[in-house]
Parts: structure tokens; C-alpha cells; sequence
């Protein structure tokens, strides 16, 4: 049976790996929107610290033999570590500022960080072997699916309705959107308001180098590897709502969908179609599909 | 950048003036003798750079709005014009007036969309534009994709003279980028600019005293637009090739680093921004892939210290406006 | 405009002494830039190697038992064609540079191309692939060494379909390169008596290749050609790995792979990857001291296919001008289309009246990891295309210099 000229099988093969790319849009956009949502920062450096993420499991393997699932313990925690050190030193100058400067700070910190990798390891990139017991693939009927690619989407759900859980319905989540809204207030409560920035950013980060150790094993390790995908992240994040978790795990994983689909009928244009969809959404919800006027 | 943008100094019109005309011919002066010491086409590639960071300074400085997407006015304009001058075989003038009016259509489009959110709205939808910009130079086959445009002819200024060496060529240039100099600095002291620095302050006691925000905010960013491609086909006919750099977003960030380096919001800010990033890129070269972590360096030491630029604190320190 | 000077002062002699030879020689020094991509994608491929490469054949030469004076000078032009060209423009106008090497990326070498020719010097190209630069864009200045599009796509698709792999479906990058690519191996492929069944294009620089090695499984074709490269070659070889395609009986052919790429990817996922090269440093015993050599001053990297080019052009150019005695960039060229060309690496061969060099091609297969015995022993060399049917006739390529 075909749909537009697709077997079904193949078309269902597709919306299969699109769904997977969701899970690393999702993954990074819960990041950033976690940052924009709660902090008001625009972190340019996400994609940096993605790759970070990556290269501390590349290092971890190769200099201290810690395999794959120790690393997405560890990458994450170090290079969530960074982040905390990038706002107690630079970024928490800024808050009584124009949001536009934590902008130019963070895409300052991007070049740098990307210029440093980029120097030592040059372009090429380097291998990062498949954990064992992920290996191989199950044969669907309709494709082959690697095991690793089952893992991404799972793991992916899970941390992200996680985070959304724990930010949405907790008392530690209420405590950090009361802090956003009035951070006097709830500091006079006796609620350590600047730590909690703190960490909150440094969780943000840490989400966004745990996309980086998932996605070692499948895309090369290469100092390149998050600039052009920080871009389509950030309109994932747009598309959303830039406040909204959940607008973000959700356009993640839709817009993963699309692209997929994109790839199917008219590949030339899967860079785009992101790019045009914000548009688009911005002409007609300004705030996103799940955002809310700030 | 709304009320937290570092203000220009008020001061009387008649003094600022005096500054501002001396630092002009300065910058003439400049321009006009160095090329006897200094390698020409390396002081071309200067004015062009210059001129690109004063129009995107227009819309940063004077209208508050971070547009990270300007890369695509320089870039399209660049091509438009070497396209016009290889292959329709337009004069030198007429293939810069042609990029000039691409990037101010250009403008119009991505401004209808853009202007409709503020902050960092703008910022992502500039950004975004610009990349999908990106895309289309690269698919698009009279672009040349990676190649590029090659061996733009410079042709002959009005038909008559020949600019293919640079004792003709760089007065073209240096005209050009005064020209538009100062065209900036009369849109930014009419009454049109006030307007806008009115917006920048303070947006909605301007509409309350009934201005047309969205119209000025429009005009201003298809003028910066069009600017930025004059900036970027007088470069396209001064290295006489349009490739892909010149709309890759990395430029985008380059032009507001210049900026932000040399001053936000003054005159001759961007100008010495432009000199500084340019000359650096040249000597510093020397350490490789160290250019770019030097360049974010700079981002962050002028972000946390330095923020209101070189221009800007010269400014400061005289108590004129620069 | 990005100069990392290395300025080698090769000759010790004084100019006076060698008289006339130094007479006519432009400031009596001979003046080579190297300008490449130091500091991102083809680094590895390019980048210090080729500077390396360069000296090694002025010392291999004995320019300064010659009484020759050569030095080098180098730049990144970070792919960016007008850095290379404002880089280009500096060193012919201002610090008289003689001779311009290496140049990956087929942008910035079209550039060059056309600069030089205007100025009257010599480009001797190692690293581009644009088969234009002998083709409709060819000059009396320049030489195209190493390879180009067309003999990759010939050399691989020809070879393959002859052994056996006459179904293609093909992975293109959406531009111009990846289109000639794709255009010149398919019809390479339909001249053998192959099928194309299908190809995909996906954009540049794309991090996830899935989807497309889905369709190209479902293809059920023999081979995938992969009509792209450096980033996007190494994506879709480690993805299909992942996915299996070559265990379930399909062979990958990649169009333009490096040496240096195999390295990074590791030999358990490149293995079976078939490709064409014009060098390998495992062929004899001179290309493999060559290869000892530059991995010493190379942080134990072995020589890539453009390396050995500079090598080669730098020694062919320098022979060039003892020869006739003279630097003026139009005279060399000439002079090294007429001498017939022989050096360690590509051994005997010959430039073209279109500037093309001549040498014979590899069909290389990667080895199994099991296989290799040790570091970079990467290769089996399944085929060899001989020099005369490696490269495009020469009448087909629209060069006005060629009547």
C-alpha cells in the first residue's frame, strides 16, 4: 500500500527516525527553555556545551577508560559543573541588565569554547564506540531499528516529562517560577534565590551535554557539532513558547516528526522547514503555540 | 536594547557638533592619506566592514533592536551585485545600486516579520531569517553554492573609467563609504532620528504621544538593511567575488562584535570596531583557530567591562557625544 | 587576511656567487606560499601537512646545494574565498610571492585561479576538486595536481560497476559539488551498463543521515554511492554501520574520502568503504620512507593524497625553474607542462596543455579491522585505473587553451 507514493512501510520507518531527531530537539530545547523559562537568559552557548557534553565522554572513554553509562552520569554533572561557574562568575553581572547582553555574553562563550576544541582536535571528529549492549538492531518488519536509536527515544521521554514533572508540579519547581516572578519576594521567604538561579542554569546545561553523551556513540565527536544545530534549536524553542517546558519537548518531538517527513518528500528543503514553520507560527501566535505573552 | 542600553549624553547641539565634525575629518583624513602606507585593498576591505557595522549600528544603537540576522542584507546584496555586474554586465554603479535596492526589499520582507516582536524575539527571527537566507544562497544555482561568484568584472565607473586598479577603484570606495556615513549621521540627527531614539527609551510613552511606532521602526530597518548592502556589493566588486561567508550567520555575530567593541549607539563607534576586528583577524591570524577564541574574548571582556566600547568611552570621558 | 609565517630560509648561498642564475629569478628568492585550510574542515586533509610537505621537497630537491634560494611562507584561508583571495592578493601585490600551493576548496582555488592569472604567477593546486579548474575555468598559470571530480567519479564508478556493483542508489550533497558528483558517476555508471535506482539529496552539512540510508536500504540497490563529503561522508559511513548496511550485503562507495577520514572513523565502521585514491603510502618502498618521515614532523599522522601533490608539485616547480632560470610565473608552467614529471610518490606522469597532471588512479578498499597490522594500514588496493583513462580526455573539457 503506498501513501503518496510511499509504502507505508517505509513512510512509517521514516516517522520512526524522525521521532528519534525529536528526542535530541527535545532534549536541548527542554534546556534552553528551562534557562529562557525560568532565568530569562538566552543561552548561546547550548550547542557548545552539547558538544561538550560529547567530548567529556569521548575523554572519560579514551583517557580514563569510563565507559558509556557511567559517562551519561558524569558528562552531565561536569559539564553542568561549567555551567554553574559560567554564571557565579559572568552571567549573574548581567540579570539587572538588558537580556540582550547574556545573549552576546553566551555567544562570546560559544566562540571560545568551540575555538579551544577546534584547535585541539581539529574538524575531522573523532569515533566514539557504541556501548556493547546497545549494539545491533531489531528487525521491525518495516525497517531495521538500532537498538541505540530505541534507547535515544526512551531515554529522551523519560528525562524530559521527568523535567517537566518535577518544574510543573513540585514544590522545588513552584519555588524556582515564584522566583522568576518576584525574586525579592520569595528571597524574603528565606528561599536562597540566587543558588537556585544557579543550579537551574547549571541543570540546563547539564541537559544539554547529557544530548551530547547520546549522541557521541551516533554523530561523529566533532567541534562543529553544535553550531548549526543551536540555530534549530533555538526556533524549536520559538515555535513553543519560549517559556513553555512543555511546549518545547513537545515541538521537539513534533518538529523531529516533520523534518522526517520533509526528508521523505522533499529533502532539500529538511534545513528549512523549521525555519519556515517559526515563521509562519510567528505571524499567527507570536508567543508560540504553548507560550504565553510575557 | 530598551532603557538599560547606555544612553548618549545630552548636549548642546552646537558643541556636539564641533566634535563630531573634527572626529569626521579625522576619519577622512585618515582614509584619504593612508593609503600610502597602508595596503589598499586591506583599507577597502576596512571601509566596507565600517559601513556594514555603522547601518547595523543604526538599528542597534539608535532603534534598540539586536537584529543577528544582518549577515543576509550584506551577503544578498553582495551577490546581487557581482550577478549584475558578471553576468548582465552592469556598471560598477549600477550593480551596487542594484544590491542596495535586493537588500532593502529584503528588508522589507524580513522587517514586515520581524518587527512585529521586540527583544530577543527579534534577535531569534533575524536569526532565523538569515539562515534560511543561508540556504537559498547555497541551493540557489546562479549563487555558484560554494564556489561562489567568481571574477566579478569591476567595469567601468559610468562607463567611463576603469576600476580594476585600485588607484581608481579606492576612491570609488572611499566615496562610497562616506557617502553613506554620512547619511547615517544625517538620519540619526533629523527628525526622523529622534523619533527613533524616543522609541529606543521609551516605546510606549511614544505611542502614547501618538507615533506610528511599527511604521518607524520599519523605516529604520529597511534603511539599515539597504545600507548594509551598499557595504556589502561595493565589497563584492572589491575582492570581485560573492560567496557564502558573506551570509553565513558567523558574520552576522562578526558585525556585532565590531559594533559592540567600537561603541553602541555612536557615530564613529563601529568604525574603530570595524578597524580593530579587522586588524586583528590579520595580525592575530598568526595563531589560526586562536582568531575565533580571541574574537569571543573580546565578546566577553566587552559584555562584563566594557560595554560601552571604545567610542563610547572616549564619549564618556569628554562628556560628547562620539 | 591570515598569515601564519613560516618563513624557511632554504640557501645558504649567496646570490652572487650563483651569478646569472640568480639574475633572473625576482628578487633573486623563489618565494612559495602554501595556503590551505589550517584551522577547520580539511586541517587533517590539508592544513600544516601540506607546509610540511612543501619543505621536505625544497630539501629533497637540494635548493640549497643548487644555490637556489627558496623560502615558505603560509596562510589559512580558513575556507573562505575572499580571505584566501585578500590573502592571495597581499602575497603576489606586497610580499612577493612567486607561487601558490595546495588550496583546498574548490572556492577559494577558483579564485586563486583567476588572481594569478592576472598577475602573471604560478598556482600549482593539490587540494581542490573542481574539475572546472582544467575545464572551462583552465589557465595558462595553473596546474591541478592530485586529483578531480571527474576522476573520482569516473575512477570509482567505472571500476565498481566493473566488478560486479552495476546497481547504484545515490546520497547526494545538495550543491554544486555534491551535484557534479553525482552527475559524473551516474554517467559513468549508465556508460558501464550499471542502473541508477534512486538518489536522495540531502542539504549540507547534516548531522543525521538516517532517514536517507533508509531509503537507500529499501532501495535494495548494490552499492550507495555517497556523493559528498568530509563531515557528511563521515556521518553517513558511521551511520550506516549503525544501521547494518554493509553486514546485509550492500557496499558503500564514497566519492571523495581522505585518509585522514578513515582515521577518524575507525576501521570497524569504515571497513568495506570503497573509494579512489592517487596516493597511498603503503604502495612502495619510497612512498613508504615519504610516509615515516612526514608522520615524524607531523605528530604521527601519515601523509593524505594531497600532502604527497605539494610534495610532488613543489619538486616538479623547483625543477622547473632550474631549468629555464627563471621565476615568472606564466614561463614555469609552461616549462613544467614540457618536462615530463617523476617523483617518489606518483612516479612517472605528465601535465596536460590544460594544466591537468596525469598519473594513474587506485580503487582502494578499506580494510576489516582484523586485517590492518598496523597504524594507518588502511588500504587494500583493489584496482589501479591507468593514467591515461584515469582523468578526463582532454578534448572534453572546454578549455580554451586547448584547440
Amino acid at each position: 500500500m503506498e501513501i503518496f507514493g510511499i509504502p507505508t512501510q517505509a513512510l512509517f520507518g521514516q516517522l520512526l527516525i524522525g521521532l528519534i531527531n525529536g528526542s535530541f530537539y527535545a532534549l536541548l530545547s527542554l534546556g534552553l527553555a528551562v534557562i529562557f523559562g525560568l532565568l530569562n537568559i538566552i543561552n548561546f552557548t547550548h550547542g557548545a556545551q552539547y558538544m561538550l557534553g560529547a567530548f567529556v565522554a569521548y575523554l572519560l572513554l579514551n583517557k580514563l577508560g569510563i565507559g558509556y553509562w557511567w559517562s551519561l552520569l558524569l558528562a552531565p554533572i561536569i559539564v553542568g559543573a561549567t555551567g554553574v561557574v559560567i554564571e557565579r562568575l559572568m552571567l549573574s553581572k548581567l540579570y539587572k541588565l538588558d537580556h540582550l547582553y547574556g545573549l552576546l555574553l553566551t555567544f562570546g562563550l560559544a566562540l571560545i569554547i568551540q575555538g579551544v576544541f577546534r584547535n585541539e582536535y581539529g574538524s575531522a571528529g573523532q569515533p566514539y564506540a557504541m556501548p556493547e549492549q546497545l549494539s545491533g538492531g531489531r528487525n521491525l518488519g518495516f525497517m531495521f531499528l538500532p537498538n541505540y536509536r530505541a534507547w535515544v527515544i526512551v531515554a529522551s521521554l523519560v528525562i524530559c516529562l521527568g523535567t517537566w514533572y518535577v518544574i510543573e508540579k513540585t514544590k522545588l519547581g513552584s519555588y524556582l517560577r515564584a522566583a522568576t516572578e518576584n525574586p525579592q519576594l520569595v528571597q524574603a521567604f528565606g528561599v536562597n534565590v540566587p543558588r537556585m538561579i544557579t543550579l537551574t542554569y547549571g541543570f540546563g546545561v547539564g541537559l544539554a551535554g547529557l544530548a551530547g553523551v547520546m549522541a557521541a556513540p551516533i554523530y561523529q565527536v566533532s567541534p562543529q557539532m553544535g553550531t548549526d544545530l543551536i540555530i534549530v534549536v533555538f526556533a524549536v524553542v520559538v515555535i513553543g513558547g519560549m517559556g513553555s517546558i512543555m511546549g518545547s519537548i513537545v515541538t521537539g518531538f513534533g518538529l523531529g516528526v516533520i523534518e522526517g517527513l520533509t526528508k521523505v518528500f522533499y529533502p532539500e528543503a529538511s534545513n528549512t522547514v523549521i525555519f519556515i514553520i517559526m515563521a509562519i507560527v510567528l505571524l499567527i501566535r507570536p508567543a508560540g503555540l504553548f507560550g504565553t505573552q510575557k | 536594547m530598551a532603557s538599560n542600553a547606555p544612553a548618549a549624553p545630552i548636549a548642546r547641539t552646537t558643541g556636539a557638533l564641533r566634535h563630531q565634525q573634527i572626529a569626521f575629518l579625522v576619519m577622512a583624513a585618515f582614509f584619504i592619506l593612508a593609503p600610502t602606507v597602508i595596503y589598499p585593498v586591506f583599507l577597502m576591505k576596512l571601509m566596507c566592514f565600517a559601513l556594514f557595522a555603522c547601518a547595523f549600528n543604526l538599528l542597534i544603537g539608535y532603534v534598540g533592536l539586536l537584529s543577528f540576522g544582518h549577515a543576509m542584507f550584506f551577503g544578498i546584496a553582495g551577490y546581487a551585485t557581482a550577478h549584475s555586474a558578471k553576468v548582465w554586465g552592469f556598471t560598477p554603479e549600477l550593480a551596487i545600486l542594484f544590491g542596495t535596492a535586493c537588500a532593502g526589499v529584503l528588508g522589507i520582507l524580513a522587517g514586515l516579520l520581524a518587527i512585529r516582536r521586540l527583544g530577543i524575539y527579534f534577535a531569534m527571527i533575524t536569526l532565523a531569517l538569515a539562515q534560511m537566507v543561508f540556504f537559498f544562497c547555497l541551493q540557489a544555482p546562479f549563487t555558484g553554492g560554494e564556489d561562489g561568484i567568481q571574477a566579478v568584472p569591476r567595469g567601468k565607473l559610468f562607463g567611463l573609467i576603469d576600476l580594476s586598479d585600485a588607484s581608481t577603484m579606492y576612491p570609488f570606495v572611499l566615496a562610497i563609504f562616506l557617502g553613506g556615513f554620512l547619511l547615517i549621521y544625517r538620519i540619526v540627527h533629523s527628525p526622523f532620528g529622534q523619533v527613533l531614539k524616543a522609541i529606543r527609551e521609551n516605546e510606549s510613552r511614544a505611542v502614547s504621544l501618538g507615533y506610528d511606532v511599527d511604521r518607524y521602526k520599519l523605516l529604520a530597518f529597511v534603511l539599515s538593511a539597504a545600507l548594509a548592502g551598499l557595504a556589502g556589493g561595493t565589497k563584492s566588486l572589491v575582492f570581485q567575488l560573492a560567496s557564502l561567508t558573506d551570509v553565513h550567520w558567523t558574520m552576522s555575530g562578526e558585525v556585532v562584535l565590531m559594533t559592540l567593541v567600537g561603541g553602541l549607539g555612536t557615530i564613529f563607534g563601529p568604525v574603530i570596531g570595524a578597524a580593530v576586528i579587522i586588524t586583528m583577524q590579520n595580525y592575530l591570524a598568526q595563531l589560526g583557530a586562536w582568531v575565533t577564541v580571541v574574537q569571543g574574548i573580546v565578546f566577553v571582556v566587552c559584555v562584563l567591562a566594557f560595554r560601552r566600547g571604545i567610542i563610547g568611552e572616549i564619549a564618556h570621558a569628554i562628556k560628547k557625544p562620539l | 587576511m591570515k598569515r601564519k609565517l613560516i618563513s624557511t630560509l632554504v640557501g645558504a648561498a649567496f646570490a652572487m656567487a650563483v651569478g646569472a642564475a640568480g639574475a633572473q629569478i625576482s628578487d633573486g628568492i623563489i618565494k612559495i606560499g602554501v595556503m590551505s585550510d589550517m584551522s577547520s574542515l580539511y586541517a587533517d586533509i590539508g592544513g600544516p601537512g601540506s607546509t610540511l610537505a612543501a619543505r621536505m621537497a625544497v630539501e629533497d630537491f637540494g635548493a640549497a646545494a643548487k644555490g637556489m634560494k627558496v623560502e615558505i611562507v603560509s596562510a589559512d584561508h580558513q575556507n573562505k574565498a575572499d580571505v584566501g583571495s585578500s590573502v592571495a592578493r597581499q602575497w603576489y601585490d606586497v610580499d612577493k610571492v612567486d607561487a601558490i600551493f595546495d588550496v583546498p576548496n574548490s572556492a577559494v582555488a577558483l579564485a586563486i585561479n583567476q588572481l594569478t592569472r592576472e598577475k602573471g604567477k604560478a598556482f600549482i593546486d593539490s587540494g581542490a576538486a573542481s574539475s572546472d579548474l582544467t575545464g572551462k575555468a583552465c589557465s595558462p598559470n595553473t596546474v591541478h595536481w592530485t586529483y578531480d571530480t571527474w576522476m573520482l567519479a569516473n575512477g570509482t564508478g567505472t571500476a565498481i560497476v566493473k566488478t560486479g556493483g552495476d546497481s547504484w542508489f545515490f546520497l547526494t550533497s545538495d550543491y554544486a559539488f555534491g551535484h557534479a558528483l553525482e552527475r559524473d558517476t551516474e554517467a559513468a555508471v549508465l556508460k558501464n551498463g550499471g542502473k541508477v535506482l534512486g538518489k536522495v539529496r540531502h542539504p549540507l552539512n547534516t548531522q543525521d543521515f538516517s532517514s536517507f540510508l533508509l531509503q537507500a536500504q529499501s532501495s535494495k540497490a548494490k552499492v550507495i554511492g555517497l556523493a559528498n563529503a568530509g563531515g557528511d561522508t563521515i556521518n553517513s559511513v558511521k551511520q550506516a554501520s549503525e544501521f547494518g548496511i554493509v553486514k546485509s550485503g550492500q557496499s558503500l562507495a564514497g566519492m571523495l574520502v581522505f585518509i585522514s577520514d578513515v582515521h577518524g572513523l575507525g576501521l570497524d565502521k569504515a571497513q568495506g568503504l570503497i573509494f579512489t585514491e592517487t596516493f597511498y603510502w603503503d604502495m612502495n618502498d619510497q612512498t613508504r620512507a615519504f610516509a615515516k618521515r612526514f608522520a615524524a614532523g607531523n605528530n604521527g599522522k601519515y601523509p593524505t593524497m594531497v600532502h604527497a601533490g605539494v610534495y610532488a608539485g613543489v619538486l616538479h616547480y623547483l625543477k622547473a625553474i632550474e631549468a629555464i632560470k627563471t621565476d615568472d610565473g606564466t614561463k614555469v608552467i609552461e616549462q613544467m607542462k614540457k618536462m615530463p614529471t617523476d617523483d617518489p610518490l606518483f612516479g612517472k606522469g605528465v601535465i596536460r596543455a590544460d594544466g591537468r597532471k596525469i598519473h594513474p588512479a587506485y580503487l582502494v578498499e578499506v580494510k576489516k579491522p582484523s586485517e590492518s597490522k598496523g597504524p594507518y594500514d588502511y588500504y587494500k588496493i583493489r584496482a589501479t585505473i591507468p593514467a591515461d583513462q584515469a582523468f578526463r580526455p582532454l578534448a572534453e573539457g572546454g578549455c580554451p587553451l586547448v584547440k
